[in-house]
């Protein structure tokens, strides 16, 4: 088959896999965020920044220790994921008894201050990291390389692994419970605070965790987190914060729809993810697997 | 009135049907806000080991709030609370958890997300003598009929059973029971008159809060009365009959 | 302002008029008016977080295609400044009516996110759009007339202009916060439920000052493209948005002066850092962190406290002979 809709076949399997790619980034960076903000009600702004920290880590690794990509995706996740826990203890954990605007501005501040600090030391362009898995797949109708493949199954492993923990084991059952109700859970004897630390931690990982594998796609770039948080706040809204699948789906499904309006309707594809956010909200305010709180 | 009032501030307590035993909740002069709001004036009270004691009282009288305060959750108060003989000056609640005291809140707190049993192993065993699951069970056969529903899918009453069993797990041996009765039916106001007996007769012991006196007076060993954030009257299950005009004068009955 | 006595406030009122008029001898008026409608910008983001409750993060879209507006009304359409400021006006506010009605039906952390990912949207169109001239923007707009009258070529006309708009714009909002509408506003923000309960319709309300916060920022776009004669995407960009935050915060949040302080705090050390471009995100991000963490009542707000303080410290002191106030 040539073609499926008048759409060259190699094209359109092109940017379907393009498109879940950066699906994989979305639902990656969609999970964090969920997370985080799921128990400790806290946008985490800083979640670009992370996961633009995990990146150069990667980097670092690499550059001063000869470290690899197979090293840096088991290091730099667990440390931007310590950073978040000295972060949480330090700082965020002040703001929880005041208004949640405070806690998002400061994360918001960390973010402008990370972004700014590596912007001083590396300027605005990017440093190239290498492919760690050369080659590709010849599907027939077309080539899929290697390392993008790799990338789209490891991120869909990364959630499901992640939603494994959440809702079928026991820890898992006290970040829900947590959420529903902190105080109670105290009661019991559990503790909380060290809850949320570890949370943060965790949401903080999978920023760092997306950062490592954008590293041989996109360049290392102070900008790298900036430019695609925002997309995935608007990723966030449409699934409805909070919810795990939710994250998931909606950043999987978010990141084909854009590559495919690519092929359809090039100019759109930078805003087609707003568009369906507007029409998701106007219909469901909630988004799309969202609960009313 | 005088003298209830008396020994309930000096703490001391005549000794009370079913218990007599060692203190297990001390509270002395205890003071708590809602951020500026005074929201308890004054509490003196006591509950010795296996007695059953109520709270009375009229909505925002501060029942509710001396149950936080116990547990941990008012941020800003000031006095002394002992489990145990232990205080709980600047302790965390999952800290004082560990003193032995489980609460069941008003709302019950039935976790939405949480299957029934779920809801049921979720407080973790602190201390040994709590009841083992299958125990629990047996006092409960509707919970197990129900274990794998979601904890918000039972009725009313399930979820008050739910939420006392829970708590009877851990090993607490003295429980906070915020309005155990409210909104269910008699049928279901029955059992869980029974079910504190039976928790007495096992050795537990009780604080309660209660709006309907007459489940409690035929319950508690001791009833407290508060009003307006401070203790306005103390009697026993004994007095009941013959301080009968003044304990409907301070309910308001 | 509320407890100082009706004739210091006034003298202080008095005060700062003089202030305004001066003030262009004194320091550079471009500068000035950059601080004014910078100034306005933070207020109607104020409007909103400090007095609602309400987090914007997309306020850059108004603020930004009312300049556009403005921009191209006055440059290619050869409108005059009032009815390019009202164009502009129009624009932000229709803007605001559209995102506002989808994002006032949720609350806190969603609501800031909704408007943010709006703003994305403006931005993103702002791009793509020809008028907008991409990535040059809009270029050489003229200094047009006053309705005729006379013409804003003069910068010391326009800075007079400017102050004059934006003293009005701050005092409407005033005048809103004293309100009975406003009063509703807080009641709203305090507790929700409650005002709902009472029978209030909780989301008109909320529409309502959402949209004149959405005017009230194109009002500050509009003048800002006539005072530099330049509309570009920095306006509608998020970084701007919350540039507009990081002044209300600093300036203090729940006052009236607040984003005017904020504005000569922040815009005035941007200026000092235009040579050291790269060290901008990091001292914002500092700001941001250090006035959360240490100083969340922001210049104004701790002022007002400091201010109740004494006064509550005095009245402890005073002897019980002086008995209680008429």
């Amino acid at each position: 088959m040539d073609t499926v809709f008048g759409i060259p076949t190699a094209a359109l399997v092109g940017q379907l896999m393009v498109g879940l790619i950066n699906g994989s980034f979305y639902a990656l960076m969609s999970l964090g965020l969920s997370i985080i903000f799921g128990l400790l009600h806290v946008v985490n702004f800083a979640h670009g920044a992370q996961y633009m920290l995990g990146a150069f880590v990667a980097w670092a690794l690499l550059q001063y220790l000869g470290l690899g990509y197979w090293w840096a995706l088991l290091i730099a996740p667990v440390v931007v994921g310590c950073f978040g826990l000295v972060f949480e203890r330090l700082f965020l954990r002040r703001l929880y008894a005041l208004d949640h605007v405070y806690a998002l501005l400061l994360t918001f501040g960390v973010a402008l201050l990370m972004e700014g600090g590596f912007r001083l030391q590396f300027g605005v362009s990017g440093q190239p990291y290498p492919n760690p898995l050369s080659g590709g797949l010849d599907v027939g109708v077309t080539f899929l390389p290697m390392y993008r493949v790799w990338v789209i199954l490891a991120a869909l492993a990364m959630c499901l692994a992640t939603w494994f923990f959440i809702e079928k084991t026991r820890l898992g059952g006290y970040l829900r419970a947590a959420n529903e109700n902190a105080p109670l859970m105290r009661t019991f004897g559990i503790n909380v605070p060290r809850m949320l630390m570890l949370t943060y931690g965790l949401g903080v990982g999978l920023a760092g965790f997306s950062g490592v594998m954008a590293a041989p796609i996109y360049q290392v770039s102070p900008l790298m987190g900036s430019n695609l948080i925002i997309v995935v706040f608007a990723v966030v809204v449409i699934g409805g914060m909070g919810s795990i699948m939710g994250s998931i789906v909606t950043g999987f499904a978010l990141g084909a729809i854009e590559g495919l309006t690519k092929l359809i309707y090039p100019d759109g594809a930078g805003v087609v993810i707003f568009v369906v956010m507007i029409l998701v909200l106007a219909v469901r305010p909630h988004g799309l697997f969202g609960r009313a709180h | 009135m005088t003298t209830s009032n008396e020994s309930a501030a000096a703490g001391t307590i005549d000794a009370p049907r079913g218990g007599g035993g060692r203190e297990m909740l001390h509270i002395a002069d205890l003071r708590a806000w809602y951020g500026e709001t005074v929201a308890l004036q004054k509490i003196d009270l006591e509950v010795r080991e296996g007695e059953v004691v109520c709270l009375l009282g009229r909505n925002g009288a501060g029942k509710t709030t001396t149950l936080r305060a116990i547990v941990g959750l008012m941020a800003r108060r000031q006095g002394t609370i002992r489990l145990q003989g232990r205080p709980t000056e600047g302790l965390a609640p999952e800290a004082i958890a560990r003193l032995g005291v489980a609460w069941c809140p008003e709302e019950r707190g039935i976790f939405a997300s949480l299957s029934t049993e779920e809801n049921l192993l979720l407080p973790p065993v602190l201390h040994p003598g709590g009841l083992s699951v299958a125990e629990i069970y047996q006092l409960f056969p509707n919970l197990h009929t129900r274990r794998h529903s979601p904890g918000t899918r039972l009725s009313g009453g399930e979820q008050q059973m739910l939420a006392i069993a829970r708590i009877l797990r851990t090993g607490a041996r003295l429980l906070l029971l915020d309005e155990p009765t409210e909104g269910l039916a008699p049928v279901i106001v029955q059992k869980i008159g029974q079910t504190i007996r039976l928790l007495r007769e096992r050795g537990w012991t009780v604080l309660m809060v209660e709006q309907n006196f007459r489940f409690a007076s035929r319950l508690a060993d001791r009833f407290y009365v508060v009003e307006e954030g401070h203790v306005a009257g103390h009697f026993r299950q004994d007095e009941l009959a013959a301080r009968r005009h003044e304990v409907e004068a301070l309910l308001g009955l | 302002m509320d407890f100082l006595s009706p004739r210091a406030n006034l003298a202080l009122l008095a005060a700062l008029i003089a202030c305004v008029c001066i003030a262009p001898f004194v320091v550079y008026p471009i500068f000035l008016m950059k601080l004014l409608c910078f100034a306005l910008l933070a207020a109607a983001v104020n409007l909103l977080v400090g007095y609602v409750g309400l987090l914007s993060f997309g306020h850059a879209m108004f603020y930004g295609s009312a300049g556009y507006i403005t921009a191209h009304a006055v440059k290619v359409w050869g409108f005059d400044a009032v009815t390019g400021i009202l164009a502009g006006i129009g624009v932000a506010a229709a803007i605001g009516l559209v995102s506002g009605l989808l994002a006032i039906r949720r609350q806190g952390i969603y609501f800031s996110m909704i408007t943010l990912a709006f703003a994305q949207l403006v931005s993103f169109i702002a791009l793509r759009m020809p008028f907008t001239g991409g990535e040059d923007g809009i270029q050489e707009v003229p200094r047009p007339s006053v309705l005729g009258l006379f013409s804003l070529h003069d910068t010391l006309a326009m800075y007079y202009f400017v102050a004059v708009l934006v003293g009005l714009a701050f005092f409407l909002i005033y005048r809103v916060v004293h309100s009975p509408f406003g009063q509703v506003l807080q009641a709203i923000r305090d507790n929700e439920p409650r005002a709902q309960s009472l029978g209030y319709r909780v989301l008109r309300y909320k529409l309502l000052v959402f949209v004149l916060s959405a005017a009230l920022a194109g009002l500050a776009g509009s003048l800002k493209v006539l005072v530099f004669q330049l509309a570009s995407l920095t306006d509608v960009h998020w970084a701007t948005s919350g540039e507009a935050l990081l002044i209300c915060i600093v300036g203090g949040m729940q006052t009236l002066v607040g984003p005017a302080l904020g504005a000569i705090v922040i815009v005035t050390m941007e200026n000092y850092l235009a040579s050291f471009a790269e060290w901008v995100l990091i001292i914002q991000g500092f700001v941001f962190v250090i006035v959360v963490m240490l100083f969340r009542k922001g210049i104004a707000g701790q002022f007002y406290a400091w201010v109740r303080n004494r006064r509550e410290r005095r009245a402890q002191q005073a002897p019980a002979s002086l008995g209680v106030a008429k």
